[in-house]
């Protein structure tokens, strides 16, 4: 949820709005904001599932220490989301365990 | 709650006890609230802090060296102009008038949370526990820019709550996207 | 490989002030930060601060936070963000990276302002999303103003867990409780007030005993405990939540001054390991000076005046101030730092860094 209102803060100024690609559905964010922050706001708190177990994680710290909150982004793994600020067109997926590294091991160019 | 070795107080219920409050020297006395509008200060930790001392602009509060020293108030000096409510970080400042009405005081306190009550609004006064204590009419909400988004709200009570009533009923905002 | 007088890592309360008093004395100074913005803790204290006019008491620290960001500005000093220092190395060399380039720096100074992380709190469930730091949550609700949940169960009744529990308030979530291990309240009194004329229960000698819910927190369960931790059987109470906040302490982020080689000092009360420093914040590496939350927890106008003080003496140690003017201007902050360590919130900090101080002579 959004504080557009703020008793000390002020009305807030929303910066442009973008639109990312979450497990293929469009959500809304804004321009500047972590990824982490339009997950939370579009009411989405799992961003990944631990490798042996497949529990449930997502923000933690948020900022940028702990690691609890990556996610697969550009299909690029174990990126933290609570500091990685969004663009228009991001695609962004959960991630399973470690994720899968998108650069071949051979040839260093992005696979898919 | 009484844990063993402290007596109930700021420290185990987060509400200063009525002996911590008499103990202050920033806490009026009883005659000083019969003769018109005058601040209360409801400080009584050993906190390093001292704006209240500057912002008095009739040198009504000393805290001196240390300033982990209690604000000394004298109620002779105090004109219940407020200045001293929004400045307060711990907002422990209030201020009171018996002599309203017949069977009306008044109470102001700062407050910094939305909705913001408008003048004529009847809220719910509650005391230092966020207990329900009574209706109350709101008489006057100030928030100039010198405030720094700190209000300081009047509230109309029933005399005999004037030292009870701290604050008022949060409502639900509609949070607005 | 660059050269610069004055390296400062941490663009908060203590290096920003750092930054000013080295770049005022006229050293040149790099202010190295790995965030995409500068103030580190500052710009989340929407709240007043305490202490004298010379502390700016009553000021927001969003405010403060502002003016230490112009003052350094106009001090002419070069600050570098989304910049991790991730190495410590020989020779005061400080190992860069921004992005994908890396490089290398080495410094004549060093000043690590690193501060300090949250510390966690195990017990079952807590791994689920919606269990994190107070801190975690601060920073989403007043940077980010998005709030992480609607109801909020609170864990630790210190400063950290009375404010932050104040601002999720004037987010707009409520506060279902405040849970405290001690029997009582460790935070400024009148924090807790506030939130209790807001309808806020504090509950001292309570623990949570877990958190549950489907694939996030629904539900935690709390109990009291009697005087040596061990819950109480018959006393849980299940509390309907979305939210759980960590304000358990704070701990020291000295990787770099451990890598380095500088010695250390353990003093619970002030954090866990802290690096050993002088009165002028050196450590025991000469030209390697710490300030703030990492030479020990304590608060962001401590965290300002060490940084004054860690910045004075490496532009002293630099030749840019004389003797006397640094002993002069030192003197000064010394006298502010004292009156923020006296009282019954003081003293045991005081005694923290008494121990430090004393240590430095005999690591």
């Amino acid at each position: 949820m959004r504080v557009g209102d703020h008793p000390i803060l002020g009305k807030a100024e929303w910066g442009k709005k973008v639109t990312l690609m979450v497990d293929g559905h469009p959500v809304e964010a804004l321009e500047g904001e972590p990824i982490a922050t339009a997950l939370l706001a579009a009411g989405r708190r799992v961003f990944r599932y631990t490798t042996k177990l497949k529990e449930p994680r997502g923000v933690f710290c948020a900022l940028g220490r702990c690691t609890d909150c990556v996610m697969v982004v550009d299909g690029q793994p174990n990126v933290r989301t609570c500091v990685t600020p969004v663009r228009d067109g991001m695609v962004i997926e959960t991630q399973v365990g470690l994720g899968q590294w998108c650069y071949s091991k051979k040839t260093g160019e992005k696979k898919g | 709650m009484k844990t063993q070795g402290e007596e109930e107080g700021i420290r185990t219920t987060g509400i200063p006890s009525e002996e911590e409050l008499e103990a202050s020297p920033g806490y009026p006395e009883a005659e000083a609230l019969r003769r018109g509008p005058v601040v209360v200060i409801e400080c009584v930790q050993d906190i390093p802090c001292n704006p209240c001392e500057a912002a008095c602009p009739k040198g009504a509060i000393k805290v001196g060296d240390p300033i982990t020293s209690l604000p000394i108030f004298d109620a002779e000096k105090c004109n219940g102009c407020g200045t001293c409510i929004p400045i307060c970080p711990g907002q422990a400042i209030f201020r009171v008038d018996m002599t309203y009405s017949e069977d009306k005081a008044l109470v102001s306190f700062p407050y910094e949370f939305l909705p913001l009550p408008k003048k004529g609004d009847t809220v719910q006064g509650v005391g230092r526990a966020g207990e329900v204590v009574c209706d109350a009419v709101v008489l006057r909400v100030q928030q100039p820019k010198g405030f720094d988004h700190t209000a300081v709200i009047t509230l109309s009570v029933p005399k005999h709550l004037a030292m009870k009533v701290r604050s008022l009923k949060r409502r639900k905002a509609s949070i607005k996207e | 490989m660059g050269k610069v007088e004055v390296a400062v890592v941490g663009a908060g309360a203590a290096g920003i002030s750092a930054s000013i008093e080295a770049a005022r004395a006229g050293a040149k100074v790099v202010l190295i930060d790995e965030n995409e913005r500068p103030g580190g803790q500052l710009f989340k204290q929407i709240h007043k601060f305490f202490g004298s006019e010379a502390h700016r008491a009553g000021i927001r620290g969003i405010q403060i936070g502002t003016d230490l960001l112009e003052q350094a500005k106009e001090a002419g000093v070069q600050i570098r963000l989304n910049t991790v220092v991730y190495g410590l190395f020989a020779e005061k060399c400080l190992g860069l990276m921004c992005g994908d380039h890396t490089e290398e720096l080495q410094a004549d100074v060093i000043i690590l302002a690193t501060g300090a992380s949250e510390k966690p709190l195990a017990f079952p469930g807590w791994t689920l999303p919606g269990v994190m730091g107070a801190g975690a949550a601060q920073t989403l609700i007043n940077i980010h103003r998005t709030l992480p949940g609607g109801r909020v169960l609170m864990v630790g009744a210190g400063n950290v867990g009375l404010i932050v529990s104040y601002q999720l308030l004037q987010a707009g979530a409520e506060v279902v409780a405040i849970v405290e291990g001690l029997p009582t309240i460790g935070g400024y009194g009148v924090h807790a007030s506030k939130i209790r004329r807001a309808g806020v229960p504090i509950l001292l000698s309570h623990t949570v005993l877990g958190a549950e819910g489907h694939e996030s927190v629904e539900r935690a369960v709390i109990s009291r405990i009697d005087k040596n931790w061990v819950p109480l059987q018959g006393t849980e109470k299940t509390l309907e939540i979305d939210t759980l906040c960590l304000a358990v302490g704070l701990s020291p982020l000295a990787e770099l001054a451990w890598m380095a080689g500088c010695r250390f000092i353990h003093i619970s009360p002030m954090g866990g390991w802290i690096p050993v420093h002088d009165e002028n914040m050196q450590t025991t590496l000469p030209g390697i000076y710490v300030a703030g939350d990492l030479t020990g927890i304590e608060e962001a106008s401590t965290a300002m005046e060490e940084g004054r003080l860690a910045g004075l003496a490496a532009a002293e140690a630099l030749g840019c101030l004389s003797f006397e003017e640094g002993a002069m201007k030192k003197a000064e902050v010394r006298e502010r730092l004292e009156t923020l360590r006296i009282g019954s919130f003081g003293k045991g900090r005081s005694l923290g860094k008494k121990q430090i101080l004393e240590s430095r002579g005999t690591v």
